[in-house]
């Protein structure tokens, strides 16, 4: 449930709907006028009631809004005394709030900020740690979360993954409508999260560094990982989105010598034949000058990939203001970090137009929201991250591990060539 | 419907059956998924197609990134409408006061793109701040001599409606502000067609073929000149009349202008809109040639409908849409290509519009306002429905319970509007619901695995 005004749901619905082409029902707390000025206590317990009778979860989160956030609200303190009233009753859910303002921070804070609330809410420490590992899998498609599972599976690591919403953003044909697809973490996953040996973050950045436009204290913000370190004693281990050869590699590192296995010869044959790929198709992409854009460490990961296969990141950007951005793609790149690349941080698409008129890139990786300058400029755009609201499969598009990068380097590589094929005076049938 | 909500009660019938009449314009209940968005959304999707305006929302960056582009409203010119410009307001601002940030936002974006007029959405914060937005819309109006409009629509003061009144307001305060247009003596302004997928061009199309001349069409494909020139036109022709009969009734109070109710959905409402214009303006030419614009293309349309016709006989539909005059043309409609209407539902119909949509519809069918995902999919099975005409937030509905879908709302690309727009609803409805995607649903169930064995021998 939002807190706040009727559009605030209405709106993230429609948004995450056009993405993920599944059901996304989220109830508002509807404030009014009145609400507005005498506080929305009642709305919240009337939301929660109401959900309960339609829905019957066993957890309901519940994140703030502007509004709510401005008239100061004290959610937390709200819970409570829902709980206290309805003590005793049987099957209350469990209550998870994140405090999501849109003044403060982008999406992908918000992201975080709500994957730490469930932490925080659910966690519970058990007697002795376990011998499992707790994986933050990131802002990533339902079908790259299938694709983790697949790994730590193959390694044999029993893995309590969070978020996990490969089933219910990207379910199955029904017969009769769910209230609440099936799929996602268990609630004793999140709980014994604890007691997990290890946690593994994918993403250097995440919610760490400033936020946009904050006031006071900037580096409030922490992430699952490092609060249950904090918390439970479970060390944290953070590696990038394993996106290209490099990235992956690091990753499967990591799951060799928590498991320690090696890796599996499975997964040694994808990476081989995505070397051979890249062989394959290095003069179509060498030296082809790239603009990635969307979320920070989504940013970082598909500039390691792209600089890997030889194509050159121009300009990188993002909305995000971690502050983090560009010290982190230097050491992720290392020696294949170009000199003159610019790194835009907190960047609005017009100023990133505006740069790309001096740059006059040959491509743009990126989410759909930066069409309309590919369409301006004429220039291909090889779509990935979020939103993706102009073509079907959003949830099924890969660019984790070995395999996906073998599916975005042929996306790209295709990508071009059609380009060159639809611009060229010549129908060649061979490219 | 055990889990249906006890207060929603008479915001539900079925035709027939109850004797109550259904209540329309309630706030939504808090906890219920409803379909709508606020008082912001209303006054943007309004105002929104005007293409040489600039549309800068004064608040936190999501408002502006929710709505940026949302609808396909098209434009024969500019384009600066489809650019969703932000305040981008942080939380200093909020703490500090965002009048500045609005300040410099405009002068830099009125100097940068030189519009003839700019729109100042307020959101929900600004309401909370105090920012005194209006002082700031008039200072830079002096200082940029152009038109700078504040709309108030803080997202919790009300319902979408509620902003649909207030985006009228703000166009009312641009009319009547010059009069250099050329008009001729039989002009019309069109209010509430917002030109999505071409759609104004269709129905300029037809009055052009009539003799009448449209001085402004609001908003779709609209420019501030002529929204400024719409007084001195002949007449208001109102469709979508939820978002937009404020306007025409300010229009008659304040210019005298009449109006008239119509919709373009359809052929019977299409050739209703073209023949009520030629009978106010009492001219035997203007009547003929409506007769021979309808004759024409219902010469052609009507032989072209038939494969369809035949093909949907009996199908049963789903209706959900924002208003109730959207709604009670497509039961006409769907009607004229054979398909039954069993679910009616708006998100902003009020008692009345309820009342009429009450009497075209069939007995059996289901009327509902501001529903939810929980009901609208339990509808569709107590309907055994074929097909759901609605918006994104539908869809899912549909294709997760195997059925066909027709959006009727912000995201289509394929003009339904004027008599071919009836052709290309037609076909859409065909494509969806004869598709054999849904038959894969049903047609196969797996060997179980003690069969598997002699399934093999």
């Amino acid at each position: 449930m939002l807190h706040g005004s009727q559009g605030c749901a209405t709106y993230i619905r429609r948004y995450l709907i056009s993405h993920f082409r599944e059901p996304v029902d989220i109830a508002s707390s509807n404030f009014s006028e009145e609400t507005t000025i005498f506080g929305g206590n009642r709305n919240f317990n009337t939301g929660i009631d109401n959900i309960i009778r339609q829905y019957h979860p066993a957890v309901i989160a519940i994140a703030s809004t502007c509004l709510s956030e401005t008239i100061g609200e004290d959610v937390q303190r709200l819970i409570n005394e829902y709980k206290t009233i309805h003590a005793g009753e049987k099957d209350l859910p469990a209550m998870i709030y994140a405090s999501t303002p849109s003044y403060s921070g982008t999406h992908y804070d918000g992201f975080h900020e709500a994957v730490c609330a469930a932490v925080k809410s659910l966690a519970y420490a058990g007697d002795k740690t376990g011998k499992h590992i707790n994986l933050f899998g990131n802002f990533i498609s339902p079908e790259d979360i299938r694709h983790l599972k697949e790994i730590t599976g193959d390694f044999g690591i029993d893995t309590v993954l969070f978020p996990d919403y490969s089933q219910t953003l990207d379910s199955v044909s029904w017969d009769a409508y769910r209230r609440i697809p099936e799929g996602g973490t268990s609630i004793a996953g999140l709980k014994r999260s604890a007691s997990a040996m290890l946690s593994v973050e994918l993403g250097y950045i995440l919610n760490s560094g400033g936020r946009n436009g904050a006031v006071g204290e900037n580096n409030q913000s922490e992430s699952a990982g490092e609060y249950l370190q904090k918390q439970f004693d479970v060390p944290c281990r953070k590696t990038g989105l394993p996106v290209g050869v490099n990235e992956t590699d690091r990753f499967f590192d990591l799951l060799s010598s928590v498991s320690g296995k090696a890796v599996p010869e499975k997964y040694r044959e994808q990476r081989g034949r995505l070397i051979d790929l890249y062989i394959d198709g290095h003069k179509y992409v060498s030296c082809k000058r790239a603009v990635i854009y969307g979320e920070e460490d989504l940013v970082v990961a598909l500039a390691a990939f792209a600089a890997e296969t030889g194509i050159r990141p121009v300009l990188c950007a993002s909305g995000g203001e971690s502050g983090k951005l560009k010290d982190t793609l230097r050491n992720v790149l290392g020696d294949l970090y170009p000199p003159d690349i610019i790194v835009g941080q907190g960047m609005s698409f017009e100023r990133m137009e505006s740069l790309m008129t001096e740059l006059k890139p040959d491509l743009m990786i990126g989410n759909s929201k930066g069409y309309y300058i590919a369409r301006k400029m004429d220039i291909p755009l090889v779509r990935t991250g979020f939103p993706i609201h102009d073509r079907i499969g959003a949830a099924h598009a890969r660019i984790l591990g070995y395999e996906g990068a073998i599916l975005l380097f042929e996306q790209i590589v295709n990508t071009i060539l059609e380009d060159k094929q639809r611009k060229s005076p010549v129908g060649y049938k061979y490219m | 419907m055990t889990a249906f909500l006890q207060e929603r009660k008479n915001q539900i019938l079925t035709k027939g059956k109850d004797s109550f009449e259904l209540e329309g314009g309630k706030p939504s209940i808090a906890g219920s998924v409803s379909q709508r968005a606020c008082v912001f959304c209303g006054s943007r999707v309004v105002l929104y197609p005007i293409a040489d305006a600039l549309h800068l929302v004064h608040g936190p960056i999501g408002c502006a990134a929710y709505t940026w582009d949302i609808r396909g409203a098209m434009s024969s010119g500019p384009e600066l409408h489809r650019s969703s410009f932000s305040t981008d307001l942080r939380e200093k601002h909020v703490i500090f006061g965002g009048e500045k940030q609005l300040y410099r936002a405009l002068h830099e974006l009125t100097d940068k793109y030189r519009p003839e007029a700019a729109f100042v959405y307020s959101t929900c914060i600004v309401g909370v701040i105090g920012d005194d937005v209006r002082s700031v819309c008039k200072r830079v109006a002096a200082e940029k001599n152009i038109p700078v409009i504040p709309v108030m629509a803080e997202g919790f003061q009300g319902t979408k409606k509620d902003g649909y009144k207030i985006a009228c307001d703000a166009m009312a305060s641009l009319i009547g502000t010059d009069d250099s247009k050329e008009v001729s003596p039989q002009s019309i302004n069109i209010l509430g067609d917002f030109n999505l997928a071409g759609e104004l061009w269709i129905l300029a199309g037809y009055y052009k073929r009539i003799g009448v001349q449209i001085l402004a069409s609001i908003t779709g494909d609209g420019r501030v000149k002529d929204v400024r020139n719409a007084h001195r036109a002949s007449l208001n022709v109102v469709q979508c009349s939820g978002s937009m009969i404020h306007l025409a009734k300010t229009m008659k109070e304040k210019y005298g202008i009449p109006f008239i109710k119509v919709s373009y959905f359809g052929i019977e409402d299409m050739s209703d809109a073209l023949y009520e214009v030629a009978k106010f303006f009492g001219d035997e030419t203007m009547m003929n040639k409506t007769r021979e614009v309808v004759k024409d293309e219902l010469s052609r349309l009507l032989p072209a409908l038939e494969p369809y016709k035949k093909a949907l006989q009996g199908k049963i539909a789903a209706i959900y849409v924002g208003g109730a005059f959207k709604a009670i043309s497509l039961v006409k409609a769907l009607r004229l290509i054979g398909i039954k209407t069993m679910i009616a539902g708006t998100q902003t119909g009020n008692t009345e519009d309820y009342k009429l949509l009450k009497t075209i519809c069939d007995d059996g069918c289901i009327l509902v306002d501001d529903s939810n995902p929980i009901e609208l999919s339990e509808f569709v099975k107590q309907t055994g429905a074929n097909l759901f005409i609605g918006g994104v937030k539908e869809r899912p509905i549909a294709y997760k319970l195997g059925i066909g879908f027709c959006d009727h709302n912000h995201e289509r690309k394929l003009a339904l509007a004027g008599y071919e727009g009836m052709l290309n609803f037609a076909r859409e409805v065909y494509e969806t619901v004869t598709s054999p995607v849904w038959k894969l649903k049903t047609t196969h169930s797996h060997l179980l695995a003690t069969h598997v064995n002699s399934a093999l021998r």
